[in-house]
Protein backbone atom coordinates (compact mmCIF):
# COMPACT_ATOMS: atom_id res chain seq x y z
CA UNK A 1 0.00 0.00 0.00
CA UNK A 2 2.61 2.52 -0.88
CA UNK A 3 2.57 5.41 -2.25
CA UNK A 4 2.61 5.20 -6.35
CA UNK A 5 6.45 6.88 -7.33
CA UNK A 6 6.05 9.64 -9.88
CA UNK A 7 8.67 8.42 -12.61
CA UNK A 8 7.21 10.94 -15.16
CA UNK A 9 9.78 13.78 -15.29
CA UNK A 10 13.36 13.74 -14.96
CA UNK A 11 15.12 11.10 -13.59
CA UNK A 12 13.80 8.19 -11.56
CA UNK A 13 12.80 9.22 -8.16
CA UNK A 14 13.38 6.29 -6.02
CA UNK A 15 11.50 5.11 -3.26
CA UNK A 16 14.74 5.50 -0.94
CA UNK A 17 15.23 8.87 -1.71
CA UNK A 18 10.95 9.69 -0.75
CA UNK A 19 11.55 7.53 2.71
CA UNK A 20 15.12 10.11 3.02
CA UNK A 21 13.09 13.10 2.07
CA UNK A 22 10.20 12.26 4.62
CA UNK A 23 11.65 10.42 7.71
CA UNK A 24 13.11 12.59 10.56
CA UNK A 25 16.91 11.39 11.09
CA UNK A 26 16.19 9.81 14.19
CA UNK A 27 13.96 6.80 13.08
CA UNK A 28 15.01 3.94 14.28
CA UNK A 29 16.92 1.77 11.70
CA UNK A 30 16.69 -1.95 12.08
CA UNK A 31 20.16 -3.54 12.48
CA UNK A 32 21.03 -0.17 10.28
CA UNK A 33 19.26 -1.05 7.21
CA UNK A 34 18.28 2.33 6.23
CA UNK A 35 17.33 4.15 2.64
CA UNK A 36 19.68 5.97 3.39
CA UNK A 37 22.40 3.78 3.11
CA UNK A 38 20.83 2.50 -0.17
CA UNK A 39 21.48 5.66 -1.87
CA UNK A 40 24.50 5.29 -1.02
CA UNK A 41 25.50 1.80 -1.39
CA UNK A 42 25.46 -0.52 -4.76
CA UNK A 43 25.24 -4.06 -4.31
CA UNK A 44 27.31 -4.91 -6.85
CA UNK A 45 29.96 -6.32 -4.67
CA UNK A 46 27.33 -8.65 -2.97
CA UNK A 47 25.79 -9.74 -6.19
CA UNK A 48 29.32 -10.19 -7.37
CA UNK A 49 29.66 -12.61 -4.11
CA UNK A 50 26.47 -14.57 -4.64
CA UNK A 51 27.34 -14.96 -8.41
CA UNK A 52 30.63 -16.42 -7.65
CA UNK A 53 29.33 -18.98 -4.25
CA UNK A 54 30.59 -21.83 -5.53
CA UNK A 55 34.27 -20.32 -5.45
CA UNK A 56 33.62 -18.23 -1.94
CA UNK A 57 32.10 -22.13 -0.53
CA UNK A 58 35.45 -23.71 -1.51
CA UNK A 59 37.35 -20.95 -0.58
CA UNK A 60 35.69 -20.89 3.08
CA UNK A 61 36.34 -24.49 3.84
CA UNK A 62 40.05 -23.99 2.76
CA UNK A 63 39.82 -20.46 5.06
CA UNK A 64 38.06 -22.56 7.80
CA UNK A 65 40.66 -25.05 8.03
CA UNK A 66 43.43 -22.84 8.24
CA UNK A 67 41.71 -21.16 11.03
CA UNK A 68 41.32 -24.29 13.12
CA UNK A 69 45.24 -25.12 12.26
CA UNK A 70 45.29 -21.76 13.88
CA UNK A 71 43.40 -23.15 16.87
CA UNK A 72 46.67 -23.43 19.25
CA UNK A 73 47.68 -19.98 18.09
CA UNK A 74 44.37 -18.59 19.05
CA UNK A 75 44.52 -20.63 22.41
CA UNK A 76 47.61 -19.89 22.82
CA UNK A 77 47.17 -15.54 22.79
CA UNK A 78 43.68 -16.53 24.56
CA UNK A 79 39.84 -16.12 22.11
CA UNK A 80 39.79 -12.94 24.29
CA UNK A 81 42.31 -11.33 23.30
CA UNK A 82 41.93 -11.89 19.39
CA UNK A 83 38.18 -11.15 19.61
CA UNK A 84 39.00 -7.49 19.17
CA UNK A 85 41.38 -7.58 15.98
CA UNK A 86 39.90 -10.42 14.66
CA UNK A 87 36.45 -9.04 14.17
CA UNK A 88 37.64 -5.41 13.11
CA UNK A 89 39.22 -7.17 10.09
CA UNK A 90 36.08 -9.92 9.98
CA UNK A 91 33.70 -7.14 10.28
CA UNK A 92 35.41 -5.19 7.02
CA UNK A 93 35.92 -8.43 5.02
CA UNK A 94 32.45 -9.34 5.49
CA UNK A 95 31.47 -5.52 5.68
CA UNK A 96 32.72 -5.41 1.70
CA UNK A 97 32.15 -8.69 0.04
CA UNK A 98 28.33 -9.71 1.71
CA UNK A 99 27.26 -6.61 3.53
CA UNK A 100 27.92 -8.40 6.89
CA UNK A 101 25.71 -7.59 9.82
CA UNK A 102 27.93 -8.94 12.22
CA UNK A 103 24.89 -11.48 13.68
CA UNK A 104 27.55 -13.32 15.08
CA UNK A 105 25.85 -16.40 13.52
CA UNK A 106 27.32 -16.60 9.77
CA UNK A 107 24.92 -19.21 7.66
CA UNK A 108 25.97 -17.65 4.68
CA UNK A 109 26.94 -21.31 3.57
CA UNK A 110 23.17 -22.14 3.70
CA UNK A 111 22.00 -19.04 2.01
CA UNK A 112 24.31 -19.02 -1.14
CA UNK A 113 26.53 -16.34 0.20
CA UNK A 114 23.70 -13.79 -0.05
CA UNK A 115 23.12 -12.67 3.89
CA UNK A 116 19.83 -12.82 5.07
CA UNK A 117 20.59 -10.31 8.21
CA UNK A 118 20.46 -8.12 4.62
CA UNK A 119 16.71 -8.79 4.54
CA UNK A 120 14.71 -5.64 6.16
CA UNK A 121 12.34 -8.34 7.92
CA UNK A 122 15.83 -10.63 8.57
CA UNK A 123 14.47 -13.42 7.30
CA UNK A 124 16.83 -16.32 7.78
CA UNK A 125 14.24 -19.21 6.57
CA UNK A 126 13.51 -18.12 3.13
CA UNK A 127 11.72 -15.08 1.16
CA UNK A 128 8.32 -14.10 2.28
CA UNK A 129 5.25 -13.38 0.54
CA UNK A 130 5.60 -10.10 -0.62
CA UNK A 131 8.44 -10.49 -3.00
CA UNK A 132 7.66 -8.17 -6.08
CA UNK A 133 7.13 -9.88 -9.67
CA UNK A 134 10.68 -8.51 -10.80
CA UNK A 135 11.87 -10.14 -7.56
CA UNK A 136 12.67 -7.08 -5.58
CA UNK A 137 11.85 -6.72 -1.96
CA UNK A 138 8.89 -5.38 -0.96
CA UNK A 139 9.75 -2.84 1.47
CA UNK A 140 13.00 -1.74 -0.49
CA UNK A 141 11.57 -1.51 -3.67
CA UNK A 142 14.93 -0.67 -5.77
CA UNK A 143 16.85 -3.74 -3.87
CA UNK A 144 16.69 -7.40 -5.59
CA UNK A 145 15.29 -9.79 -2.39
CA UNK A 146 17.88 -11.34 -0.49
CA UNK A 147 16.27 -14.42 -0.51
CA UNK A 148 15.51 -14.69 -4.92
CA UNK A 149 19.13 -14.44 -4.85
CA UNK A 150 19.95 -16.67 -2.40
CA UNK A 151 17.89 -19.18 -4.05
CA UNK A 152 20.06 -18.77 -7.31
CA UNK A 153 23.31 -18.80 -5.31
CA UNK A 154 22.73 -21.94 -3.48
CA UNK A 155 21.99 -23.39 -6.41
CA UNK A 156 25.56 -22.98 -7.94
CA UNK A 157 26.73 -24.83 -4.71
CA UNK A 158 27.91 -27.75 -3.80
CA UNK A 159 25.96 -27.47 -0.76
CA UNK A 160 22.95 -27.08 -2.63
CA UNK A 161 20.83 -28.29 0.17
CA UNK A 162 21.62 -26.48 2.80
CA UNK A 163 18.96 -23.50 2.23
CA UNK A 164 16.78 -26.35 3.09
CA UNK A 165 17.74 -26.60 6.82
CA UNK A 166 15.41 -24.67 9.52
CA UNK A 167 17.71 -21.91 11.11
CA UNK A 168 17.03 -21.33 14.64
CA UNK A 169 16.08 -17.91 15.80
CA UNK A 170 19.03 -15.46 16.25
CA UNK A 171 20.73 -15.50 19.50
CA UNK A 172 20.99 -11.44 19.76
CA UNK A 173 23.63 -11.84 22.32
CA UNK A 174 26.05 -12.61 19.65
CA UNK A 175 25.74 -9.42 17.82
CA UNK A 176 29.28 -7.36 17.09
CA UNK A 177 31.57 -10.85 17.65
CA UNK A 178 33.42 -12.75 15.55
CA UNK A 179 31.71 -15.91 13.75
CA UNK A 180 34.77 -17.27 12.61
CA UNK A 181 36.49 -17.75 15.92
CA UNK A 182 33.60 -19.04 17.81
CA UNK A 183 33.18 -21.58 14.41
CA UNK A 184 36.70 -22.63 15.03
CA UNK A 185 36.58 -23.07 19.18
CA UNK A 186 33.88 -24.90 18.58
CA UNK A 187 35.06 -27.04 16.10
CA UNK A 188 38.26 -27.59 18.16
CA UNK A 189 36.00 -28.10 21.09
CA UNK A 190 34.23 -30.89 19.41
CA UNK A 191 37.65 -32.39 17.78
CA UNK A 192 38.80 -32.67 21.66
CA UNK A 193 35.25 -34.05 22.93
CA UNK A 194 36.30 -37.09 19.88
CA UNK A 195 39.34 -37.56 20.36
CA UNK A 196 38.52 -37.46 24.01
CA UNK A 197 35.83 -40.17 23.78
CA UNK A 198 38.02 -42.42 21.12
CA UNK A 199 41.16 -42.60 23.82
CA UNK A 200 38.45 -43.20 26.81
CA UNK A 201 37.00 -46.19 24.23
CA UNK A 202 40.79 -47.37 23.60
CA UNK A 203 41.56 -47.39 26.89
CA UNK A 204 38.63 -49.42 27.98
CA UNK A 205 39.33 -51.69 25.24
CA UNK A 206 43.16 -52.44 26.28
CA UNK A 207 42.22 -53.16 29.86
CA UNK B 1 -32.61 -30.35 19.22
CA UNK B 2 -31.65 -27.04 19.78
CA UNK B 3 -27.94 -26.00 20.88
CA UNK B 4 -26.73 -29.15 20.06
CA UNK B 5 -24.56 -29.47 16.73
CA UNK B 6 -21.84 -31.77 15.92
CA UNK B 7 -18.14 -30.32 17.16
CA UNK B 8 -19.73 -28.69 19.87
CA UNK B 9 -19.29 -29.36 23.68
CA UNK B 10 -22.77 -30.34 25.27
CA UNK B 11 -21.48 -28.84 28.54
CA UNK B 12 -20.71 -25.33 26.68
CA UNK B 13 -20.03 -23.92 23.41
CA UNK B 14 -17.71 -21.68 24.79
CA UNK B 15 -15.71 -24.71 25.98
CA UNK B 16 -12.99 -27.04 24.13
CA UNK B 17 -14.11 -30.24 22.23
CA UNK B 18 -13.23 -33.98 23.87
CA UNK B 19 -9.69 -34.61 22.51
CA UNK B 20 -9.70 -37.47 19.73
CA UNK B 21 -6.99 -39.60 18.69
CA UNK B 22 -4.49 -38.44 16.31
CA UNK B 23 -5.55 -34.76 16.73
CA UNK B 24 -3.44 -32.24 18.07
CA UNK B 25 -5.89 -29.71 19.06
CA UNK B 26 -9.55 -29.54 20.62
CA UNK B 27 -11.17 -27.25 17.83
CA UNK B 28 -13.22 -27.65 14.98
CA UNK B 29 -11.30 -26.70 11.87
CA UNK B 30 -8.97 -29.55 13.30
CA UNK B 31 -11.80 -31.81 13.20
CA UNK B 32 -13.55 -31.18 10.04
CA UNK B 33 -10.15 -31.35 7.90
CA UNK B 34 -9.35 -34.79 9.60
CA UNK B 35 -12.47 -36.18 8.21
CA UNK B 36 -11.70 -35.78 5.14
CA UNK B 37 -14.33 -32.60 4.54
CA UNK B 38 -13.99 -29.24 2.34
CA UNK B 39 -13.28 -26.46 4.86
CA UNK B 40 -14.20 -22.93 4.73
CA UNK B 41 -12.54 -20.65 6.52
CA UNK B 42 -12.45 -16.79 6.44
CA UNK B 43 -11.23 -13.20 7.52
CA UNK B 44 -12.22 -11.14 9.90
CA UNK B 45 -12.07 -7.75 8.94
CA UNK B 46 -11.17 -5.99 12.44
CA UNK B 47 -12.89 -3.41 13.84
CA UNK B 48 -11.00 -0.03 14.67
CA UNK B 49 -13.41 0.46 17.69
CA UNK B 50 -13.16 -0.92 21.42
CA UNK B 51 -16.96 -2.32 21.27
CA UNK B 52 -17.10 -6.07 21.15
CA UNK B 53 -20.90 -5.77 19.39
CA UNK B 54 -18.86 -4.78 15.99
CA UNK B 55 -16.63 -7.91 16.35
CA UNK B 56 -20.16 -9.76 16.98
CA UNK B 57 -21.96 -8.08 14.03
CA UNK B 58 -19.08 -8.87 11.72
CA UNK B 59 -18.68 -12.40 12.63
CA UNK B 60 -22.46 -12.99 12.65
CA UNK B 61 -22.37 -12.81 8.72
CA UNK B 62 -20.64 -15.95 8.33
CA UNK B 63 -22.74 -17.71 10.52
CA UNK B 64 -22.89 -21.42 9.37
CA UNK B 65 -21.09 -20.61 6.30
CA UNK B 66 -17.36 -21.30 7.36
CA UNK B 67 -15.31 -23.71 9.96
CA UNK B 68 -13.04 -20.87 11.07
CA UNK B 69 -12.62 -17.40 11.38
CA UNK B 70 -9.12 -15.49 10.58
CA UNK B 71 -8.22 -13.07 13.29
CA UNK B 72 -6.13 -11.06 11.58
CA UNK B 73 -2.74 -9.29 13.85
CA UNK B 74 -2.84 -5.78 11.96
CA UNK B 75 -2.46 -6.77 8.34
CA UNK B 76 -1.07 -4.41 6.10
CA UNK B 77 0.70 -3.06 8.83
CA UNK B 78 -2.46 -1.22 9.86
CA UNK B 79 -3.67 -0.65 13.28
CA UNK B 80 -6.93 -2.26 14.42
CA UNK B 81 -8.07 -4.25 17.18
CA UNK B 82 -5.75 -6.58 18.12
CA UNK B 83 -6.08 -10.32 17.27
CA UNK B 84 -5.53 -11.47 21.22
CA UNK B 85 -8.44 -9.08 21.54
CA UNK B 86 -11.05 -10.70 18.64
CA UNK B 87 -10.30 -13.80 19.59
CA UNK B 88 -11.18 -13.59 23.30
CA UNK B 89 -14.58 -12.26 21.95
CA UNK B 90 -15.11 -14.67 19.36
CA UNK B 91 -14.27 -17.65 21.86
CA UNK B 92 -16.99 -16.84 24.28
CA UNK B 93 -19.45 -17.06 21.99
CA UNK B 94 -18.51 -20.24 20.94
CA UNK B 95 -16.76 -19.21 17.24
CA UNK B 96 -13.56 -20.85 15.95
CA UNK B 97 -10.80 -18.26 15.28
CA UNK B 98 -7.45 -18.53 13.88
CA UNK B 99 -5.32 -16.07 16.15
CA UNK B 100 -3.16 -15.00 13.54
CA UNK B 101 0.76 -14.03 15.26
CA UNK B 102 2.33 -11.37 12.71
CA UNK B 103 6.36 -11.56 13.98
CA UNK B 104 6.32 -7.56 13.57
CA UNK B 105 5.12 -6.21 16.33
CA UNK B 106 6.03 -8.69 19.37
CA UNK B 107 9.82 -10.13 20.23
CA UNK B 108 9.52 -14.41 21.64
CA UNK B 109 8.63 -13.01 24.65
CA UNK B 110 5.31 -11.56 23.88
CA UNK B 111 4.92 -13.86 21.38
CA UNK B 112 4.91 -17.18 24.41
CA UNK B 113 3.06 -15.20 26.31
CA UNK B 114 0.23 -14.81 23.62
CA UNK B 115 0.39 -18.20 22.50
CA UNK B 116 -0.24 -19.47 26.40
CA UNK B 117 -2.80 -17.16 26.90
CA UNK B 118 -4.58 -17.27 23.39
CA UNK B 119 -4.71 -20.83 23.79
CA UNK B 120 -6.12 -20.70 27.49
CA UNK B 121 -9.37 -18.76 26.09
CA UNK B 122 -9.73 -21.89 23.58
CA UNK B 123 -8.11 -20.66 21.08
CA UNK B 124 -7.19 -23.89 18.77
CA UNK B 125 -5.92 -22.73 15.89
CA UNK B 126 -3.08 -20.30 15.52
CA UNK B 127 -1.51 -19.12 12.01
CA UNK B 128 2.57 -18.07 12.18
CA UNK B 129 2.88 -15.53 10.03
CA UNK B 130 6.10 -12.68 9.09
CA UNK B 131 3.64 -9.68 9.16
CA UNK B 132 4.08 -6.89 6.16
CA UNK B 133 6.90 -4.38 6.52
CA UNK B 134 5.81 -1.24 8.97
CA UNK B 135 6.33 0.58 5.10
CA UNK B 136 2.70 -0.72 3.52
CA UNK B 137 1.05 0.52 7.16
CA UNK B 138 -0.37 3.38 8.73
CA UNK B 139 2.50 3.89 10.76
CA UNK B 140 5.53 3.60 8.97
CA UNK B 141 7.77 5.40 11.54
CA UNK B 142 6.92 2.13 13.64
CA UNK B 143 9.71 -0.14 14.93
CA UNK B 144 9.82 -3.50 12.94
CA UNK B 145 10.61 -6.01 15.45
CA UNK B 146 11.13 -9.54 13.54
CA UNK B 147 12.54 -10.90 16.71
CA UNK B 148 11.55 -14.75 15.24
CA UNK B 149 10.99 -15.49 11.77
CA UNK B 150 7.58 -17.55 10.39
CA UNK B 151 9.27 -20.39 10.36
CA UNK B 152 11.00 -19.97 14.28
CA UNK B 153 8.06 -18.74 15.32
CA UNK B 154 5.92 -22.16 13.97
CA UNK B 155 8.95 -24.30 15.78
CA UNK B 156 8.59 -22.32 19.08
CA UNK B 157 4.79 -23.52 19.26
CA UNK B 158 5.41 -26.71 17.97
CA UNK B 159 7.84 -27.07 21.05
CA UNK B 160 5.60 -25.73 23.46
CA UNK B 161 2.53 -28.00 22.74
CA UNK B 162 4.88 -30.82 22.21
CA UNK B 163 7.86 -30.67 24.53
CA UNK B 164 5.39 -28.37 27.09
CA UNK B 165 8.28 -25.79 26.89
CA UNK B 166 9.69 -22.54 26.83
CA UNK B 167 11.83 -21.86 23.89
CA UNK B 168 14.25 -21.07 27.05
CA UNK B 169 13.53 -24.85 28.11
CA UNK B 170 11.60 -23.63 31.13
CA UNK B 171 9.11 -26.18 31.36
CA UNK B 172 4.65 -25.52 31.47
CA UNK B 173 2.54 -26.59 33.33
CA UNK B 174 -0.24 -27.26 31.10
CA UNK B 175 0.86 -27.37 27.43
CA UNK B 176 -1.53 -25.76 24.90
CA UNK B 177 -3.52 -27.97 22.49
CA UNK B 178 -2.76 -25.91 19.18
CA UNK B 179 -3.76 -26.85 15.30
CA UNK B 180 -0.89 -24.93 13.59
CA UNK B 181 -1.01 -23.30 10.28
CA UNK B 182 1.19 -20.87 8.07
CA UNK B 183 0.99 -19.12 5.30
CA UNK B 184 2.09 -20.21 1.26
CA UNK B 185 2.74 -17.83 -1.50
CA UNK B 186 2.76 -20.06 -4.20
CA UNK B 187 2.68 -16.42 -6.74
CA UNK B 188 6.10 -15.07 -5.79
CA UNK B 189 9.73 -15.14 -6.83
CA UNK B 190 12.05 -17.53 -6.30
CA UNK B 191 9.22 -19.94 -8.11
CA UNK B 192 11.29 -22.73 -7.78
CA UNK B 193 12.00 -22.64 -3.93
CA UNK B 194 8.16 -22.02 -3.04
CA UNK B 195 7.45 -25.66 -3.05
CA UNK B 196 10.78 -26.29 -0.90
CA UNK B 197 9.80 -23.35 1.63
CA UNK B 198 6.80 -25.06 2.37
CA UNK B 199 8.24 -28.22 3.09
CA UNK B 200 10.54 -26.04 6.07
CA UNK B 201 7.28 -24.89 6.81
CA UNK B 202 5.98 -28.60 7.64
CA UNK B 203 9.13 -29.52 9.11
CA UNK B 204 8.93 -26.53 11.09
CA UNK B 205 5.59 -27.58 12.27
CA UNK B 206 3.01 -26.85 10.13
CA UNK B 207 -0.19 -28.56 9.95
CA UNK B 208 -2.14 -26.26 7.77
CA UNK B 209 -1.43 -23.68 5.36
CA UNK B 210 -3.52 -20.45 4.04
CA UNK B 211 -2.50 -19.32 0.61
CA UNK B 212 -2.19 -16.01 -0.93
CA UNK B 213 -5.07 -14.71 -3.40
CA UNK B 214 -5.32 -17.53 -6.14
CA UNK B 215 -5.95 -15.55 -9.42
CA UNK B 216 -4.05 -17.97 -11.60
CA UNK B 217 -4.43 -21.23 -11.35
CA UNK B 218 -2.74 -22.63 -14.27
CA UNK B 219 0.15 -21.53 -11.85
CA UNK B 220 -1.43 -22.70 -8.91
CA UNK B 221 -2.02 -25.73 -10.45
CA UNK B 222 1.71 -26.03 -11.30
CA UNK B 223 2.83 -25.65 -7.85
CA UNK B 224 0.23 -28.45 -6.65
CA UNK B 225 2.04 -30.91 -9.03
CA UNK B 226 5.21 -30.31 -7.39
CA UNK B 227 4.22 -30.17 -3.61
CA UNK B 228 2.52 -33.54 -4.41
CA UNK B 229 5.73 -34.68 -6.22
CA UNK B 230 7.43 -33.71 -2.71
CA UNK B 231 4.77 -35.45 -0.40
CA UNK B 232 3.94 -32.62 1.37
CA UNK B 233 0.27 -33.07 0.87
CA UNK B 234 -0.40 -35.99 3.13
CA UNK B 235 1.88 -33.89 5.78
CA UNK B 236 -0.24 -30.68 5.35
CA UNK B 237 -3.80 -29.29 4.93
CA UNK B 238 -3.54 -26.66 1.82
CA UNK B 239 -6.18 -23.89 2.07
CA UNK B 240 -6.25 -21.66 -0.67
CA UNK B 241 -6.45 -18.12 -0.61
CA UNK B 242 -9.79 -16.81 -2.95
CA UNK B 243 -11.79 -13.69 -2.85
CA UNK B 244 -13.90 -11.49 -4.80
CA UNK B 245 -12.37 -7.95 -7.03
CA UNK B 246 -14.86 -5.05 -6.16
CA UNK B 247 -13.64 -4.02 -9.81
CA UNK B 248 -10.91 -3.53 -12.59
CA UNK B 249 -9.80 -0.29 -10.85
CA UNK B 250 -9.51 -2.09 -7.57
CA UNK B 251 -7.16 -5.72 -8.98
CA UNK B 252 -5.16 -3.11 -10.86
CA UNK B 253 -4.58 -0.96 -7.49
CA UNK B 254 -4.18 -4.07 -5.91
CA UNK B 255 -1.24 -5.15 -8.29
CA UNK B 256 0.67 -2.10 -8.29
CA UNK B 257 0.03 -1.17 -4.68
CA UNK B 258 0.07 -4.71 -2.63
CA UNK B 259 3.43 -6.71 -2.34
CA UNK B 260 2.97 -10.48 -2.92
CA UNK B 261 -0.75 -10.36 -5.13
CA UNK B 262 -0.65 -11.72 -8.53
CA UNK B 263 -3.11 -10.74 -10.92
CA UNK B 264 -3.12 -11.84 -14.52
CA UNK B 265 -3.83 -9.41 -17.29
CA UNK B 266 -6.92 -12.12 -18.29
CA UNK B 267 -8.73 -11.54 -15.06
CA UNK B 268 -8.20 -7.22 -15.34
CA UNK B 269 -9.50 -8.20 -19.61
CA UNK B 270 -12.73 -10.45 -18.02
CA UNK B 271 -13.34 -7.74 -15.39
CA UNK B 272 -12.81 -4.57 -18.10
CA UNK B 273 -15.34 -6.45 -20.29
CA UNK B 274 -18.23 -7.02 -17.89
CA UNK B 275 -21.37 -4.85 -17.51
CA UNK B 276 -21.55 -4.93 -13.57
CA UNK B 277 -17.95 -5.70 -12.55
CA UNK B 278 -18.55 -5.95 -8.61
CA UNK B 279 -21.39 -8.72 -10.14
CA UNK B 280 -18.30 -10.11 -12.36
CA UNK B 281 -16.00 -10.04 -9.66
CA UNK B 282 -17.94 -12.55 -7.69
CA UNK B 283 -18.57 -14.85 -10.28
CA UNK B 284 -14.79 -15.04 -11.10
CA UNK B 285 -14.16 -15.99 -7.47
CA UNK B 286 -16.71 -18.82 -7.72
CA UNK B 287 -15.40 -20.23 -11.02
CA UNK B 288 -11.94 -19.87 -9.32
CA UNK B 289 -12.97 -21.84 -6.38
CA UNK B 290 -14.73 -24.45 -8.46
CA UNK B 291 -10.97 -24.86 -10.26
CA UNK B 292 -8.93 -25.40 -7.24
CA UNK B 293 -11.30 -27.46 -5.24
CA UNK B 294 -10.65 -30.43 -8.21
CA UNK B 295 -6.82 -29.97 -8.06
CA UNK B 296 -5.78 -32.86 -5.83
CA UNK B 297 -4.12 -32.19 -2.30
CA UNK B 298 -6.49 -28.96 -2.19
CA UNK B 299 -7.87 -29.64 1.34
CA UNK B 300 -10.27 -25.91 1.65
CA UNK B 301 -10.40 -22.41 0.82
CA UNK B 302 -9.97 -19.29 2.46
CA UNK B 303 -12.13 -16.74 1.45
CA UNK B 304 -11.14 -13.13 1.72
CA UNK B 305 -13.32 -10.69 1.03
CA UNK B 306 -12.11 -7.38 2.31
CA UNK B 307 -15.35 -5.00 3.09
CA UNK B 308 -17.51 -7.25 1.09
CA UNK B 309 -17.86 -9.85 3.31
CA UNK B 310 -21.42 -10.10 2.98
CA UNK B 311 -20.25 -12.01 -0.13
CA UNK B 312 -18.34 -14.85 1.62
CA UNK B 313 -22.30 -16.38 2.16
CA UNK B 314 -23.23 -15.96 -1.56
CA UNK B 315 -19.60 -17.14 -2.55
CA UNK B 316 -19.45 -20.58 -0.36
CA UNK B 317 -23.67 -21.29 -1.37
CA UNK B 318 -23.56 -21.13 -4.77
CA UNK B 319 -19.82 -22.63 -5.84
CA UNK B 320 -21.22 -25.48 -3.52
CA UNK B 321 -17.76 -26.28 -1.97
CA UNK B 322 -19.67 -27.55 1.33
CA UNK B 323 -21.94 -30.41 -0.62
CA UNK B 324 -25.10 -29.23 1.56
CA UNK B 325 -23.15 -29.87 5.00
CA UNK B 326 -23.86 -27.17 7.58
CA UNK B 327 -20.60 -25.80 9.29
CA UNK B 328 -20.85 -25.02 13.37
CA UNK B 329 -23.54 -22.23 13.98
CA UNK B 330 -24.47 -20.21 16.56
CA UNK B 331 -27.85 -20.95 17.85
CA UNK B 332 -29.88 -20.23 20.66
CA UNK B 333 -29.72 -23.30 23.56
CA UNK B 334 -32.72 -24.52 25.04
CA UNK B 335 -32.56 -22.88 28.35
CA UNK B 336 -31.78 -19.63 26.89
CA UNK B 337 -34.79 -19.60 24.57
CA UNK B 338 -36.56 -20.84 28.07
CA UNK B 339 -35.63 -17.91 29.72
CA UNK B 340 -35.99 -15.49 26.20
CA UNK B 341 -39.77 -16.54 26.41
CA UNK B 342 -40.52 -16.39 29.80
CA UNK B 343 -38.86 -12.60 30.28
CA UNK B 344 -41.39 -12.24 26.87
CA UNK B 345 -43.85 -12.98 28.88
CA UNK B 346 -43.07 -10.72 31.83
CA UNK B 347 -42.18 -7.91 30.21
CA UNK B 348 -45.18 -7.27 27.50
CA UNK B 349 -48.14 -9.39 28.67
CA UNK B 350 -49.75 -7.08 30.66
CA UNK B 351 -50.89 -9.04 33.87
CA UNK B 352 -50.98 -8.35 38.04
CA UNK B 353 -50.52 -11.31 39.79
CA UNK B 354 -51.29 -10.72 43.78
CA UNK B 355 -49.80 -13.77 46.14
CA UNK B 356 -53.38 -15.30 46.53
CA UNK B 357 -53.92 -15.83 42.87
CA UNK B 358 -50.38 -17.45 42.67
CA UNK B 359 -51.33 -19.82 45.30
CA UNK B 360 -54.71 -20.84 43.47
CA UNK B 361 -53.23 -21.88 40.00
CA UNK B 362 -50.77 -23.26 41.61
CA UNK B 363 -53.09 -25.55 43.38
Amino acid sequence: MSETIPTKDGPAVTQATLVKKAAPKSDYKPADVSPQRRVQRSFAVRLWSIRHSRLLEWFYAKFADMFLLLHPLWKGIGYGRVEGPIKFVEKRVKGFMFDCRMCGQCILSSTGMSCPMNCPKQLRNGPCGGVRANGNCEVEPDMPCVWVKAWEGSQNMVHSDRILTVQKPVDQSLRETSAWLRVTAQAAAAREAAAAKNGAANTGASA
Amino acid sequence: MIGRQRDENPAGIDLPLDPLPGHTSRGRLERVLRRGEFAVTTELNPPDSADPEDVYNRAKIFDGWVDAINAVDASGANCHMSSVGICALLTRMGYAPIMQIACRDKNRIAIQGDVLGGAAMGVANMLCLTGDGVQAGDQPGAKPVFDLDCMSLLETCRIMRDNGKFLSGRKLTTPPQLFLGAAINPFAPPIDFRPHRLGKKIASGAQFVQSQYCFDVPMFRTYMQKVRDLGYTEKCFILVGVGPLASAKTAKWIRSNVPGIHIPDSVIKRLEGAQDQKKEGKQLCIDIINEVKEISGVSGVHVMAYRQEEYVAEIVDESGVLKGRQPWKREIRRDDQMVADRLEHILHDDITETQVDMVKTAH
